[in-house]
């Protein structure tokens, strides 16, 4: 059953008088941390008090203070409540804060996000690159002060659309049209690609060994991807090899980059939900549930019964559909092209004709909304949920497994390849199913249950060799706990409203700051939302649980061979919508 | 012994492959239509399906669940002598709803008097940006902007809809939507029931 919460209250203002104040803004929590002292204190939250896996960090601009403050989210693994802490620098060029990459490495990929997106100097970063943006990239986008290309308004609703509303293109629109800001002399018709010396320079620098002078051997950079089957989209990875074994690895991202978290600090707060659809598109539904669990933070409101359980079965059966997805693609990218990927798709179908039938779209769901859902689930459909959780997932499953678990040559590509440790996982910030993969059973359903988690009777999948092959039979096992969640909840739904708000497009959220996160299929969906009590987010960040996971990847690669990269991408189970946000 | 995962394996492809002919065989006996039907394609994506699910498209087309939503529609009611009675008052609300704010609605007002008229001069809806998330239709308070069932809307071109574009009858919405209709229907007259209830019981009461 639920385990119960530790409400040790950690006091770090006792522990380092002087050094650390407790953050008294109103609608904030945690403490705020001299900047000076950042690295010793960060030492002692995690050696003494055990916060040994940094979830979530974020740099908030806020420029009427003139202060840039970077947001630190850290938890313990054996479960409970976090610690948050913040450090606060003057909000003028070049804003500089310690790295933490050397406590937690998890914070090595969050921290080149502060630099690229903030202008956030980590000093003692080992490799403080942009990450999301492109190398010859002006400015800093996410700063209070950046205006994108076809800026309209700070805020929407835009004033253009009503009641004088012509339309007009986004084009004609801005008198600057595209509104590029390049750097000077730049002249797009003459550019080449020769930033990319540092991306190549970083690789050196991690991978040129002595070949103990025996034979002089020189190793190749090969670049796999943007566009390569098997990245999963648009993710581009460079390599260098030495023969076959890779021998230092990083990965290039942004291909997909929007700004996500740009655009959402337009928007309403009704407005981002739809557009958290499109983070992480197989699992809408779970993007959903993360989004508005921290608003609901925020507005400090129930969420009707009826609706939590429906919120429940969705995440759930997206859970189970996002597993047989991975499934297929994993033996996809490994060469059996087709055939254990079609049979997937199948199930997965007939769970997308549910999400179809109750929110009107098959991925891009947009189905929660804060305080419940947005329309009821009829009696047939929770018949038809039920036709498929009892039986014919179960079934369907056992024939996966058995189409798959025991085949020779997928146990022979699996088995023993890529093996993270419990502490390299922790310490890397990886979540979800990976991490649960290497011997630590540390799933938020259970370590900090949220909506009702706590009332059903669940295993933590867990499995101890953190190889690829119980990375694989770890989803099979997810799939069967949610099964076993799910057969609970449609036997307990009960009869009721369904939203305990009234319907309105403009929610009134007090000021202050909320940090919620769930467990998704992919591992831990974090949002971090700063509310000055307007009708926009002040600050809107997600932690992508694919963006973060990647972390671990040079650790895990770094000695293997190539062939077995793919497989490993597979396996991390990214999804660039997320990854690139 | 090695291999015998493998063959496993394939005993599951085997029955698969099998399925799919003894689904066809039995439908045919039963005289019934497994391909091309209404009933075929509501079987293939049923709990029983067995073998292969593929759905011929576009020669077979998926029934769409009546919440399907793709793009927006403005919903007018047939008047007595076929005149349009456009729903939408322009009051906004969808406009201020859209996400990516893809809609434009130019309100009129009345020559004579200045003041602004409820029916729109023209409404505008950008198909290209349009995310089709829904809340110009979750939010209406005049059940006056609908989401259409159409999907099959590809073009070598933009696609910015006006007015006359977007306008549909109440039949084609009651058509696609029955169920939201006659609710919609049912609270509309529960509502105007209550206000003649109230209007009468105020006429009532100053006599008394």
């Amino acid at each position: 059953m639920a385990t119960p919460i530790l409400t040790q209250t950690v006091d770090l203002v006792a522990r380092f008088p002087g050094m650390v104040t407790a953050d008294e803004r109103p609608g904030y929590s945690g403490f705020i941390v001299n900047k000076e002292n950042l690295i010793e204190v960060a030492t002692v939250v995690r050696d003494e008090f055990g916060f040994d896996l940094l979830s979530s960090l974020t740099v908030v601009d806020y420029i009427a203070e003139n202060k840039m403050e970077v947001v630190y989210h850290a938890y313990k693994t054996t479960g409970g409540a976090g610690l948050e802490f913040k450090v606060q620098a003057e909000r003028v060029d070049p804003i500089e804060i310690p790295s933490l990459t050397g406590i937690w490495h998890g914070a090595e990929y969050q921290e080149r996000e502060g630099w690229d997106l903030y202008g956030v100097k980590f000093t003692d970063h080992p490799d403080l690159r942009r990450i999301l943006m492109w190398e010859g990239f002006e400015g800093h986008p996410l700063r209070k002060d950046w205006k994108e290309a076809f800026y309209e308004e700070e805020i929407k609703p835009y004033k253009s659309r009503w009641p004088e509303g012509k339309h007009t293109f986004a084009e004609d629109r801005n008198p600057f049209h595209d509104n590029l800001n390049l750097p000077k002399d730049f002249d797009p018709e003459k550019y080449v690609v020769d930033k990319e010396e540092d991306l190549y320079a970083s690789l050196e620098r991690h991978t040129m060994k002595d070949e103990d002078g025996k034979m002089k051997t020189d190793s190749v950079v090969v670049n796999l991807g943007p566009h390569h089957p098997s990245t999963h989209g648009v993710l581009r990875v460079a390599v260098t090899l030495n023969g076959e074994t890779v021998m230092g690895l990083k990965p290039v991202m942004g291909y997909l980059h929007r700004n996500h978290e740009k655009i959402g600090e337009r928007n309403t707060f009704t407005q981002i939900i739809p557009y958290t659809d499109r983070l992480d598109y197989f699992n809408s539904m779970s993007n959903n549930f993360g989004y508005v669990t921290a608003v609901e933070k925020l507005m400090k409101i129930q969420v009707a019964e009826r609706a939590e359980y429906i919120r429940v079965i969705m995440a759930e059966l997206s859970r189970v559909q996002n597993h047989l997805i991975f499934v297929g693609m994993l033996i996809n990218d490994l060469g059996s092209m087709f055939t254990p990927a079609f049979y997937v798709f199948e199930e997965r179908e007939l769970i997308l004709d549910i999400f179809e039938a109750v929110s009107g779209s098959r991925m891009m769901c947009n189905y929660y909304r804060f305080g419940g859902v947005v329309r009821d689930v009829s009696d047939d459909m929770l018949q038809k949920i039920k036709d498929l959780v009892f039986e014919r997932l179960p079934t369907k499953t056992d024939e996966m497994e058995r189409l798959l678990n025991e085949n020779e040559l997928l146990v022979g590509r699996l088995k023993g390849t890529h093996v993270l440790s419990a502490e390299d996982a922790i310490n890397y910030s990886v979540t979800g199913p990976v991490l649960r993969a290497s011997g630590v059973p540390y799933d938020l359903r259970r370590a900090d249950p949220y909506s009702i988690y706590d009332r059903f009777d669940f295993d933590v999948a867990v499995r101890h060799n953190g190889d690829m092959m119980d990375n694989y039979l770890i989803r099979f096992d997810e799939i069967r706990q949610s099964l076993r969640i799910l057969e609970q909840a449609l036997k307990q739904i009960p009869q009721g409203p369904i939203n305990s708000q009234k319907p309105n497009y403009q929610v009134k959220v007090p000021a202050g700051e909320a940090y919620g996160r769930i467990e998704a299929p992919k591992g831990e969906l974090g949002f971090y939302i700063v509310s000055n009590g307007k009708g926009n987010p002040y600050r809107y960040h997600v932690r992508a649980p694919s963006f973060v996971n990647l972390t671990a990847i040079e650790k895990m690669c770094v000695g293997t061979k190539i062939q077995d990269f793919v497989a490993l991408l597979a396996m991390l189970d990214i999804v660039m919508g997320e990854l690139d946000r | 012994m090695y291999g015998l995962g493998i063959i496993k394996g394939l005993s599951v492809t085997w029955k698969r492959f099998w399925d799919t002919y003894i689904d066809d065989i039995s439908w045919a006996v039963s005289g019934k239509k497994r391909y091309r039907t209404e009933e075929g394609v509501k079987h293939r994506s049923s709990k029983n399906a067995k073998g292969i699910f593929t759905v011929q498209y576009p020669e077979e087309q998926l029934i769409v669940p009546e919440e399907f939503r793709f793009l927006p529609i403005l919903v007018y009611d047939e008047g007595a002598d076929g005149k349009k009675e456009v729903r939408c008052t322009s009051c906004g609300i969808c406009a201020k709803a859209c996400p990516p704010q893809c809609i434009w609605i130019v309100r009129s007002n009345d020559p004579v008097t200045g003041k602004p008229v409820s029916t729109p001069a023209d409404f505008y809806i950008d198909a290209d940006i349009c995310m089709n998330c829904g809340y110009c239709a979750e939010y209406c308070p005049f059940d006056a902007i609908k989401m259409d069932h159409n999907f099959d809307i590809a073009t070598t071109s933009r696609s910015v809809y006006n007015l006359e574009k977007l306008l549909k009858p109440a039949s084609y919405y009651k058509e696609i939507r029955p169920l939201n209709y006659a609710q919609e229907e049912a609270d509309r007259k529960a509502k105007e029931a209550a206000k003649a209830a109230k209007a009468q019981a105020a006429a009532a009461a100053p006599a008394a």
